[in-house]
């Protein structure tokens, strides 16, 4: 037989993978490895999907996705995120919003192209940009900065070759966001360097302590801006695969392509879906934004308390606490605290090198679950000589 | 006035009215202490009523029986609806009493060991009252949900352990 892609097959699998296969055999598990909401899909949301697979949409729709909905989603950035959008030119509904960022890259990098990618980030990136013929090029946001992004980090890494930068805030998996004013300096680099800028905004709506600021709003940003979201998060849909990008005529025209090749269309019912998702948005999106931030003001001081110093995230529904004062790697620390007490945690490294030292804990499970994982977690953390780090509201 | 964390407090202890002083003091990063005065506050101000815990009733068997009885009544001048309701609500058995808009006036909603108990509480009870024009009375067949609980609660995490 003739040998695979050496591109493909010399790709690493997710860090993730060895935790899932491991944290699947055991029992009694309390898992805060959940990169997805607690919630259950609301259910106007999942009927308006079951009417319309009554009605028999069962056909294709558009390529870029039912015109209804893309006029639905300029409808929401605008309200939402004052940014405006030609539903006809400049939006794609997409299987999610990995498939979103997957025809972004297709769309602009050449072979070589350089990509800045803020780590720690999301698993999908690297492999992503690479699969389109792309470089990474990880810029580490500090800890000591709260996992915020500093402008001269970024500047320092830019070469003739840098094509694009790569932006999620609120981060999976750090949880940090940053202001309008800290994003302004990320912009200007943008502008001095003439870089594309793909803004994965998936978590915009899980924003707990300041407003959320679109990429694109940002001056001079919109028209070199790729703006990805979707309905994953915010509306608790992540099986349904649902996203969409919102970016200007020239690069969408471009995406279109890759997008109708690749993919046709997003599947037609959960299109119907996402409509209702977004026309009732103002019913479920705020109960939600609500309930998962009263887990976080407890899961960071819990944390703190059982000797585990954690920054305040301002959104997602992470926490990304330190554990390196225990003398382990956070692999080391993930498996030990998943065989000893049974709580699956993510490790650090599995989003970037700069991960380690830290585990991922979503708090996007119940606060009885919560309680036990902490209960679990403070008697893990006897064996080391720690300290309870007070008082992390202040 | 109230503020927004005192109204999330409330709309907390409604939906988790069990959760300690140190847990309802975190989730909303508040002191204990200030979680303390507000729940005395409330008590004082006739907000928060009391605490108490949701049964499921149908899984142990025991056959109490609920009616919701529509009930016609007519006001007094000057008084309306309150002195017949403050009549009727003051019935041990009766466990909800609502005045309503449409078809009938109050719904009073009542639990007894037994259909013979809920027929005497009308004829003997509720018919005679002299404002009473007329009853219509229902029975309860099976609860599905309540105050927003289900009675066959779908708890089973369909989540994977683990997901990017």
């Amino acid at each position: 037989m003739k040998s695979l892609s050496n591109q493909v097959v010399s790709m690493k699998p997710s860090g993730i993978r060895r935790f899932f296969d491991l944290a699947q055999t055991m029992e009694n598990v309390v898992s805060l490895g959940v990169g997805e909401p607690d919630f259950i899909t609301p259910w106007n949301v999942r009927e308006a999907s079951y009417v319309a697979l009554e009605q028999g949409y069962t056909a294709y729709s558009a390529n870029a996705g039912l015109i209804e909905l893309r006029e639905e989603i300029a409808t929401y950035m605008k309200e939402r995120f004052s940014v405006k959008y030609d539903p006809a030119s400049e939006l794609i509904v997409t299987t999610g919003a990995s498939q979103a960022l997957d025809i972004a890259f297709r769309a602009l990098l050449n072979p070589g192209d350089e990509v800045i990618v803020v780590e720690p980030a999301f698993v999908s990136y690297g492999p992503l940009i690479e699969m389109a013929g792309g470089k990474v090029v990880p810029v580490a946001c500090r800890p000591e900065k709260g996992f915020r992004l500093d402008r001269d980090d970024v500047e320092r890494v830019i070469t003739e070759r840098t094509k694009a930068i790569l932006l999620c805030f609120p981060s999976n998996p750090t949880g940090a966001t940053m202001n309008a004013d800290e994003l302004a300096q990320i912009a200007e680099l943008a502008t001095k360097y003439d870089l594309w800028v793909v803004s994965d905004e998936i978590y915009a709506e899980l924003c707990y302590d300041e407003p959320f600021t679109s990429f694109a709003t940002l001056h001079d940003m919109r028209d070199r801006t790729i703006v990805i979201n979707g309905f994953s998060k915010a509306f608790a849909m992540t099986g349904w695969r649902l996203g969409f990008t919102c970016a200007p005529e020239v690069v969408t025209r471009e995406m279109l392509k890759v997008h109708q090749y690749g993919m046709m269309c997003a599947p037609t019912l959960v299109q119907f879906g996402g409509l209702e998702a977004l026309r009732s948005r103002h019913q479920h999106v705020p109960n939600m934004v609500k309930s998962y931030r009263q887990r976080r003001n407890y899961f960071i001081q819990a944390l703190n308390e059982a000797g585990l110093p954690t920054h305040v995230p301002g959104g997602a529904f992470y926490a990304f606490p330190s554990i390196r004062h225990t003398g382990l790697t956070s692999e080391e620390f993930a498996e030990r605290l998943l065989l000893e007490e049974r709580v699956a945690v993510v490790p650090g490294n599995a989003f970037g090198e700069s991960g380690e030292g830290f585990v991922r804990a979503s708090y996007a499970t119940s606060l009885e679950q919560l309680q036990e994982a902490i209960r679990r977690i403070h008697r893990f953390m006897q064996q080391f000589e720690v300290t309870a780090v007070k008082d992390s509201h202040s | 006035m109230y503020s927004s964390k005192e109204l999330e407090l409330l709309e907390l202890l409604e939906e988790k009215g069990y959760l300690e002083t140190k847990m309802l003091a975190d989730l909303l990063a508040l002191d204990e202490e200030t979680i303390e005065s507000m729940l005395e506050k409330f008590k004082q101000d006739g907000i928060l009523l009391g605490f108490r815990a949701m049964v499921n009733w149908q899984k142990i068997n025991r056959h109490d029986v609920t009616a919701f009885i529509d009930v016609k009544v007519a006001p007094k001048r000057g008084r309306g609806f309150d002195d017949v309701a403050e009549r009727i609500y003051r019935f041990p058995e009766v466990t909800a009493l609502y005045l309503m808009s449409g078809a009938y006036d109050l719904q009073v909603v009542i639990q007894a060991s037994s259909l013979q108990d809920v027929a005497s509480f009308v004829s003997d009870k509720l018919s005679p009252l002299d404002s009473v024009l007329s009853t219509t009375t229902h029975f309860k067949l099976k609860t599905y949900k309540h105050d927003g609980i289900l009675f066959t609660p779908q708890t089973e995490d369909k989540r994977l352990n683990i997901t990017p």
